[in-house]
């Protein structure tokens, strides 16, 4: 065996998963698990451990899988993760543990993602439970959104014996989880409600269709329903537009909505009812992952997409593993390419896009260098759907209706580092702190609030 | 689950039916909408709130049942349960947040059109019970299709009823009224609140230009999530775009771009059909396979 190279792992055929919406990647089996495990080199010092947000001893739960022991590998990773089979599917491992693995220098990195996800997915499939809750210590926490930082903050909670009900918006449980990641990255009916229904195990309540800000009011939720914390985790759910011309002609939707239409509402499903509109042929812009998200779905749903970016590939937002399975399925890029205005026909619909091409200046505050329009190159583009995919900011229903929590100019709820906000009690982390970012992100953040909430109830109970 | 705790058939395909969601009734207020989902496939519909009452936790709401899913809704019987019901959605209209006194002098005029007039209920109530006097419009097509007349002039000071046929009423349409009111009746209006079908609204909303009245408009466009999520909602109001589920429902009539919202309406239309298409083939299957 060459220790610098990465056991591969099975895959869907691109082209015949361009048709379906089953899971791209198929895992590891138990003895490719096994050979890619015993490549880890066990360092002493681990460096891929501190370039994980939740710092979880990587180097222990893949000597568990190189030993054969699955299950105690699972029981690992739960010390530290709430969502392991989740993480181990979309956590961005290139740029965090694997990026800092020894053998990367000369080779492969362990593959840390598929790892992981593999225990997972073994405990999930041979019933192992992993995670007790401590006995009830009847104090109240009350936790806005069941998104990944949401989920963790209640988890972490429910483990320390708090009595925790988790608020949705939504009419299921998940977050992001299930509204915006597709079911071929992340499969909702295994993974992710396994996720729900572990948390529910550890006897978190769940009570869907209450938006705060709306149904009740974080004020009513301390001083009427006897919460004695409270955590924000309501993610960052506005779509952005381009504020071009033109886009609000029929056939322009946001990437939430397209996508929210597709997952949540399994409009992908002949017998479900919420309809969903594809077009012949798609524009998707904007680069990152949830651009990759929509243009793989639209592919599925039998359209011709083209990913529209104005930088170049090397600047793509999106992890890479994403941009090349999105090639690999026939997704076309426009690259250095920016729409202005967006094109009708009389009848309102969308006939096709202006764009202009662009090149690559100075690098700006981002460190990127900073695409500047070329001259002259305005060209039309035809296509009867444009998927804006922006990016997304905080929804600002609870801010603006929560007296004294304070928010930044970019609608941000403002946190410390262990999410404390401008309220007393009122604690917040994730997407709804930093803006748009990733699940592990928001889940460390959820754990770190988990904490700095037993410290407060444990303070204010002396 | 949702319980239905009462259905009443108010015309041909118009029922209302009061709903067991006691956090959506104990915050409910005029203007406001709720979204729907009737079972496991079904979608998130918007409904507009007909009345609420905090004390018995029930939210009445009015459908008309036209598209699958709304059909679908007509089938369930008091006793049965929706699957999911959350609200209140939206921002109060803005006369809740108006001092009382300076309202008091106000002269309002409601218009409202078909299941239009479901959520005009709840907002002239409010202010009758306050001590506002309001006059109303009603207009329907036709006789059958007069609904909540006697709910309404309960809590109207002037109600005024309209058929497009003339089966009932004033013989014209709303739009009429309102100047016949104005123009022959000496009536004066300081507000108009309108809220029915687009393109009813959008010609109260010319006509109100014409006659100089402030007008208030309840847009109803398509939506998903009701939260500000999807953006499916946006609509045009003074050159900028609003999302109607979080920044309305509630618009200044004079500044929407009525003829954008009209086509953002008919966006589904051809999918609607299909899926409804293939509810029915699926249906005939499953009869023919028992």
């Amino acid at each position: 065996m060459d220790r610098f190279k990465r056991i591969p792992i099975s895959e869907q055929d691109p082209e015949v998963r361009n048709h379906n919406f089953e899971e791209v990647c198929l895992g590891y089996t138990e003895e490719e698990a096994i050979a890619e495990a015993k490549r880890c080199l066990q360092c002493k010092k681990p460096l891929c451990r501190g370039n994980c947000p939740v710092s979880i001893d990587i180097p222990r739960f893949i000597g568990k899988i190189a030993e054969g022991n699955f299950a105690e590998a699972a029981q690992v990773l739960a010390e530290y993760s709430a969502l392991p089979a989740v993480c181990g599917r979309v956590c961005p491992q290139e740029e965090q543990c694997e990026m800092k693995c020894v053998l990367g220098n000369k080779g492969d990195a362990v593959s840390i993602g598929k790892l992981e996800r593999f225990a997972a997915d073994w405990a999930r499939e041979n019933n192992i439970e992993v995670g007790k809750a401590k006995e009830s210590n009847g104090h109240k926490v009350a936790v806005i959104g069941s998104g990944p930082a949401g989920i963790t903050c209640a988890g972490e909670l429910a483990k320390e014996g708090y009595d925790v009900t988790i608020f949705e918006a939504l009419h299921e449980a998940g977050g992001v989880l299930v509204y915006g990641i597709p079911e071929f990255r992340l499969p909702k009916e295994t993974v992710v409600k396994h996720e729900i229904e572990n948390l529910k195990k550890l006897g978190v309540k769940i009570e869907t269709n209450v938006i705060v800000g709306r149904t009740i009011t974080i004020d009513e939720i301390m001083e009427k329903e006897g919460f004695e914390a409270v955590f924000i985790g309501s993610g960052a759910g506005l779509p952005k537009f381009m504020g071009i011309p033109g886009e609000n002609l029929n056939g322009v939707f946001s990437a939430n909505e397209f996508l929210t239409r597709n997952n949540l509402m399994k409009a992908f499903k002949e017998d479900y009812d919420t309809p969903i509109k594809v077009g012949k042929k798609v524009a998707v812009v904007g680069g990152g992952n949830v651009a990759m998200d929509a243009a793989r779905t639209a592919k599925r749903l039998g359209a011709e997409v083209y990913i529209v970016y104005r930088r170049t590939e090397a600047e793509l937002p999106a992890r890479v593993e994403e941009v090349h399975h999105a090639k690999e399925e026939g997704i076309i890029f426009e690259l250095l390419t920016n729409p202005v205005e967006i094109l009708g026909n009389e009848d309102g619909w969308v006939r096709g896009i202006k764009c202009v091409r662009m090149q690559l200046g100075e690098p700006d505050a981002s460190g990127r260098r900073r695409p500047e329009v070329i001259e002259g190159s305005e060209f039309e583009f035809e296509v009867d759907t444009v998927i804006m995919s922006l990016g997304t900011s905080p929804n600002p229903l609870i801010s603006s209706t929560t007296k004294g929590l304070e928010i930044n100019n970019k609608k941000c709820i403002v946190a410390d580092e262990h999410g404390q906000t401008s309220r007393e009690g009122v604690f917040a982390g994730g997407d709804a702190v930093t803006g748009a970012a990733t699940v592990i992100l928001a889940m460390g953040a959820g754990k770190e609030a988990a904490a700095a909430i037993d410290r407060y109830i444990k303070e204010k109970d002396k | 689950m949702f319980k239905i705790v009462e259905k009443e058939i108010l015309a041909p395909n118009i029922f209302s039916m009061d709903i067991l969601a006691p956090r959506v009734a104990a915050s409910a207020k005029p203007g406001q909408f709720v979204i729907v989902i009737a079972d496991e496939t079904g979608e998130r519909v918007p409904l507009t709130i007909c009345d609420y009452d905090a004390e018995k936790g029930t939210v009445q709401i009015v459908v008309q049942s036209m598209g699958s899913s709304t059909k679908k809704m007509a089938v369930y019987e008091k006793g049965d349960s929706f699957k999911d019901f959350v609200g209140p959605l939206g921002v109060p209209s803005e006369f809740v947040n108006e001092d009382l006194e300076e309202l008091k002098k106000k002269k309002i005029l409601f218009v409202a059109g078909g299941v239009g007039t479901a959520p005009v209920y709840p907002q002239v109530k409010w202010l009758h019970e306050r001590g506002v006097k309001v006059d109303v419009i009603m207009g329907a097509k036709t006789k059958d299709l007069v609904i909540l007349e006697d709910k309404l002039r309960s809590v109207a000071d002037n109600l005024y009823v309209a058929t497009d046929d003339g089966s009932y009423g004033f013989h014209g349409l709303v739009t009429n009224y309102i100047e016949e009111l104005v123009n022959n009746q000496g009536k004066e209006y300081d507000v108009c609140i309108a809220i029915g079908p687009m393109i009813m609204m959008k010609f109260v909303a010319l006509t109100t230009k014409k006659l100089n009245i402030k007008t208030i408009v309840s847009l109803n466009p398509i939506m998903v999530d009701g939260t500000g999520m999807c953006g499916a909602c946006r609509v045009t109001v003074g050159n900028e775009t609003k999302f109607a589920c979080v920044d309305g429902p509630e618009f200044d009539g004079h500044l929407v771009d009525f003829d954008e919202a009209l086509k953002r309406q008919g966006q589904y239309k051809t999918e609607e059909v299909k899926k409804d298409h293939k509810h029915h083939e699926n249906c005939v299957f499953n009869g023919g396979a028992k």
